[in-house]
């Protein structure tokens, strides 16, 4: 009987991996088939007002390169802090605060930026967007920062110090040497996570059918406009909307084995 | 420089401190005027963008007359009304010059109500739907498969994490939900069919920390279990559940945390109609979803209102969040 429940039980956790796996297998092979039927290099070449979607994938990579220009020095300084510098109450209670808000509704923070720049400056912009999608990437890069310093051993600190180097000499040319594979890793991963975002970009940058390099104005996006396209009734719209997710999830999915492949290789 | 390093590396720190209040204080300010209009009412009041008659306190008793006393105004006001030759076409032109002017005479009411109960009904058939799974997987990963297989399928489902969550919308929408329409019957967008793409989404991330709290249990608790002949399933529940007990319930309200606040996945499933469901198959619409789609057309007390649903989102998923972080995870390290 014992063997029994075992043997069923078992057999239950190996049928939910399968299900799991099968969602990814289902989720991919259906992004697949969809998007590379509707796939053309064209789309590369054409911005979205002639049906391609140039201007969305240079936009989006232009959104979130900006917020990571913004977020990944916020973020790893204020990383350091915590663990370099910060002593007791404070230094742990920004860390829970990040962490916090790492899971804040993305449209939440969407909403705060629409209130502090959108309405403000009277109209979407790219640089709404961009800060939109730095505060979603903040807490994620002081999180890995963080805890890719916190695996630093003391003795390599103490040895610099006893050397006379000062504290930001450390920090800079020996903890962040040891730790740097780590927190590009982490960056990595923080960057596939914004580019795919939508919420955050809904009403701060918007998206535009033109080819378009000014920040002041409403910025091209390939998620938004994947949402608007989804929702067309035409037949073309979506398929060049699974197209659209065929190369985002692409991007995404390299970016995240990148990391991951760095990691495994520093091991 | 040193001392300039540290300045600097302090005030990144708290800006993160800055930005939370800043969030919560911009959040409020901007639903201000919705708070004071409704109050907490808000919360249980179902009717959303709803006209009603305001009855002045000088005749309470008609409010036809209330109305018609509104249409004289408005036509003296107004020099592009003509005067029409029927009621009905002043009564439908005042309406809708009232709904921009905000008269007294009629106002939009706006109550939250179908949407929270929506977010919180697709949450709770999200983790209903993907806890048992994402247990399975867990002790699958840390307990029964070989190294190798469980570094490759861990990979997987972290994957599947990575993939955008309009992906899933679309995906649910196109692939999923017709299936489960024909199984359940009813729409193909529906509480049920947003709450179980939903329960797909967060399915990986609650198996990943389930996974990692699991992995902590000793290996010499397990060994002696396995010494005095228990069998697998006996060791993971007498032994490494108890023992990671704080840390999965951790991971499962970090999940719904992540759920309450999902959009994209939920804009397309939804179905996006302020209707409270009867039935599970029934359509209606969640928080962030009110927000996605009428944010932009807002403004004024209705934009307002969608602020005050904001505010109470970013309330709950703080609180929420902030228990698992400082009671079952703190406990769990």
């Amino acid at each position: 009987m014992r063997l029994l429940v075992n043997k069923i039980f078992l057999a239950l956790s190996i049928f939910s991996a399968l299900i799991g796996l099968a969602f990814l297998g289902w989720i991919l092979a259906t992004l697949f088939l969809k998007g590379l039927s509707s796939f053309h290099f064209s789309l590369f070449l054409n911005d979205l007002v002639d049906g391609g979607l140039r201007n969305l994938i240079v936009g989006q990579m232009i959104l979130a390169g900006i917020a990571s220009l913004i977020g990944i020095p916020l973020g790893m300084t204020a990383g350091i802090y915590i663990q370099e510098y910060g002593q007791g109450k404070y230094a742990s209670l920004i860390r829970d605060l990040s962490d916090i808000m790492m899971s804040a509704p993305s449209i939440v923070i969407g909403a705060f930026v629409y209130a502090l720049m959108v309405v403000p400056m009277g109209g979407t912009s790219g640089w709404a967007g961009a800060v939109a999608l730095a505060i979603m990437m903040i807490p994620v890069v002081i999180n890995t920062t963080d805890s890719m310093l916190s695996l630093v051993p003391r003795e390599l600190r103490e040895a610099g110090i006893a050397l006379g180097a000062s504290k930001y000499k450390v920090i800079i040319d020996i903890v962040i040497k040891a730790a740097k594979v780590g927190i590009m890793t982490g960056i990595l991963l923080a960057f596939a996570r914004i580019i795919g975002e939508t919420a955050p970009l809904l009403f701060t940058s918007e998206t535009s059918n033109y080819f378009s390099l000014n920040l002041n104005d409403s910025f091209p996006s390939l998620t938004v406009s994947i949402y608007d396209l989804a929702n067309e009734p035409e037949e073309s719209s979506r398929d060049l909307a699974w197209a659209a997710s065929f190369i985002l999830t692409v991007m995404v999915l390299i970016i995240n084995l990148t990391g991951r492949f760095i990691t495994r290789n520093k091991k | 420089m040193e001392k300039i390093f540290q300045k600097l590396s302090l005030a990144s720190a708290t800006l993160v401190f800055v930005l939370l209040i800043g969030i919560f204080l911009t959040l409020y300010s901007a639903a201000k005027p919705a708070i004071n209009e409704f109050g907490l009412g808000f919360i249980t009041n179902p009717d959303w963008n709803k006209e009603v008659v305001v009855e002045t306190p000088q005749d309470t008793a008609n409010s036809a007359e209330a109305m018609n006393a509104a249409d004289d105004d408005t036509i003296t006001d107004e020099d592009d009304v003509m005067i029409a030759d029927e009621d009905d076409e002043i009564l439908d032109e005042d309406e809708m010059l009232l709904d921009d002017e905000d008269d007294t005479a009629t106002k939009t009411i706006y109550g939250g109500l179908v949407p929270i109960v929506g977010t919180l009904l697709t949450t709770l058939i999200a983790l209903a739907f993907a806890l048992p799974i994402a247990m399975g997987i867990a002790v699958f990963l840390a307990e029964i498969a070989p190294k190798n297989i469980s570094y490759v399928v861990g990979i997987a489902i972290e994957l599947l994490a990575a993939i955008p969550s309009i992906i899933f919308g679309m995906w649910g929408l196109y692939y999923f939900a017709p299936i489960i329409s024909d199984l359940f019957g009813g729409y193909q967008v529906s509480l049920l069919t947003a709450g179980l793409v939903l329960g797909v989404m967060i399915l990986p991330f609650m198996a990943a920390i389930t996974r990692d709290s699991m992995n902590t249990t000793p290996a010499v608790l397990k060994e002696s279990a396995y010494a005095l002949g228990a069998t697998k399933f006996e060791v993971i529940k007498d032994i490494i559940f108890p023992y990671s007990k704080v840390g999965i319930i951790g991971s499962i309200i970090l999940a719904l945390g992540r759920a309450l606040g999902e959009t994209m996945a939920v804009a397309f499933l939804i179905g996006s109609v302020f209707v409270l469901p009867h039935k599970i198959t029934d359509p209606t619409i969640s928080i962030p979803v009110a927000m996605a789609n009428n944010f932009g057309e807002a403004s004024g007390l209705g934009e307002s209102a969608l602020f005050y649903l904001a505010l109470i989102l970013f309330v709950i998923s703080f609180a929420v969040i902030s228990l698992a972080k400082f009671y079952f995870l703190k406990k769990a390290k």
